[in-house]
This record gives C-alpha cells, structure tokens and sequence, in this order.
C-alpha cells in the first residue's frame, strides 16, 4: 500500500469527503509528524505505535572498498516501536493461519482466535 | 505529539470541524493498521516504509536465570525509515 492507496482506501470509507480533502488530510498528517520528528518531538499514535528520534553516536568505520579509516559523525536516526495492541494484532494473524513448527513448539495454551 | 494534536492541526490546517477531524485521523491510521494485519507492506515514499516480517522459532535464555526457552515462530512489524526523512532530521549537521 502506497500512499496514493491509503488516500483512495480513506476516500472510501468517508463518502461524505472528497477525495481531493482526504489526499489533503493525509498529505498534512504526515507532513505534521515530519515536522515533529524534524524538531525530535517523540510521536505516540495509540493503537499504532511510537516514533522517537535517537542519537546515534559518533564513531569511526572503514572504507570497506580502500580499507581507509573514516570518521562516521554523529546523526539522529528516526525509531519506531509498534503499539501493544497492534504488536498483537499481527501476530495473532499467523496464528490464525496454517500452524507451523514454531506454533506447536509453544505449548498448550490456546489463544483467542482473532 | 499524540492523535489529539494531530486532529487539533487538521482542524487548524485544513479547516474541517473537530468531529470530521477526528474521524479522519482515526480512519487513515485504522486503514494502516488493517493493511500491516494483513500482512501488505506499506510504503510512504518520504516518510518511511512498514513491512511485516515473519521470525522463525529459535531458543532464546531468560536473561535473569539463564535458563534456556524456546521462543515460537512470530510475526512483526518493522519500519524502515526513508532516506529523505533520515537526512532531514540531520540537515543541520555536517554531511556525509
């Protein structure tokens, strides 16, 4: 799914907007969360997840083609941890599918069939 | 930023009412959520893209005791920043 789909699958389910607002409307949810990351503001969606940008430390690497030693610099790299309910949401997805191996590995317990 | 500020900025930016707002954001975040369940991957060019991936079972040690388990075979989610987005958040900092 693409950007242009999730705008279409919106525009769907909201008949009484029209397209061209929901192509708005998404447009401007991501260029806020952009925004937000841009000035490291964590981001938590509940039932999605959460984005936090984080540090990662300077350090120092190799030119793997030269073998010359680089200096990496510092940089903020954007995370995301998924949301608890959706964690489980997808999880529980293959578990609703064909068991595999792993499945039977996991003992008795059976869970609730989403 | 929670949900709350980003129906609060469709209100402001865009000009449809709290209630349409909220609806909105609640719709484009459960037609996300609903494509990951299914397994598609979903790919926001600038932003970064969601995909599922599929672990295989393996042993794992309870870090506390050290005793060995086996953990199943499982399905997560991941996210994959975009280039764009990674060099923004560090346009501010030298480059390369």
């Amino acid at each position: 799914m693409t950007k242009s789909d999730l705008i279409e699958r919106v525009a769907a389910r909201v008949p009484h907007i029209s397209k061209k607002d929901t192509e708005l409307v998404v447009n401007t949810i991501f260029e806020g969360m952009t925004e937000a990351l841009k000035g490291s503001k964590r981001i938590e969606i509940r039932g999605f997840g959460s984005f936090q940008v984080k540090i990662r430390e300077a350090r120092e690497g190799r030119n793997p083609k030269t073998g010359e030693e680089v200096q990496i610099p510092a940089k903020r790299t954007p995370f995301f941890k998924v949301g608890k309910e959706l964690k489980e949401r997808i999880d529980s997805e293959r578990r609703a599918s064909p068991p595999t191996a792993g499945a039977a590995a996991e003992g008795g317990t059976a869970s609730d069939a989403g | 930023m929670t949900k709350a500020d980003i129906v609060e900025m469709i209100y402001e930016r865009v000009g449809f009412s709290k209630k349409e707002s909220a609806e909105l954001v609640e719709t484009v975040f459960e037609v996300i959520k609903e494509a990951l369940v299914e397994g598609e991957k979903v790919k926001f060019s600038g932003f970064g893209n969601f995909i599922v991936r599929e672990k295989n079972a393996r042993k794992g040690r309870n870090p506390q005791t050290g005793e060995e388990i086996q953990l199943a075979a499982r399905r997560v989610l991941t996210f994959k920043p975009s280039l764009v987005l990674k060099n923004l958040l560090n346009d501010d900092m030298p480059a390369e």
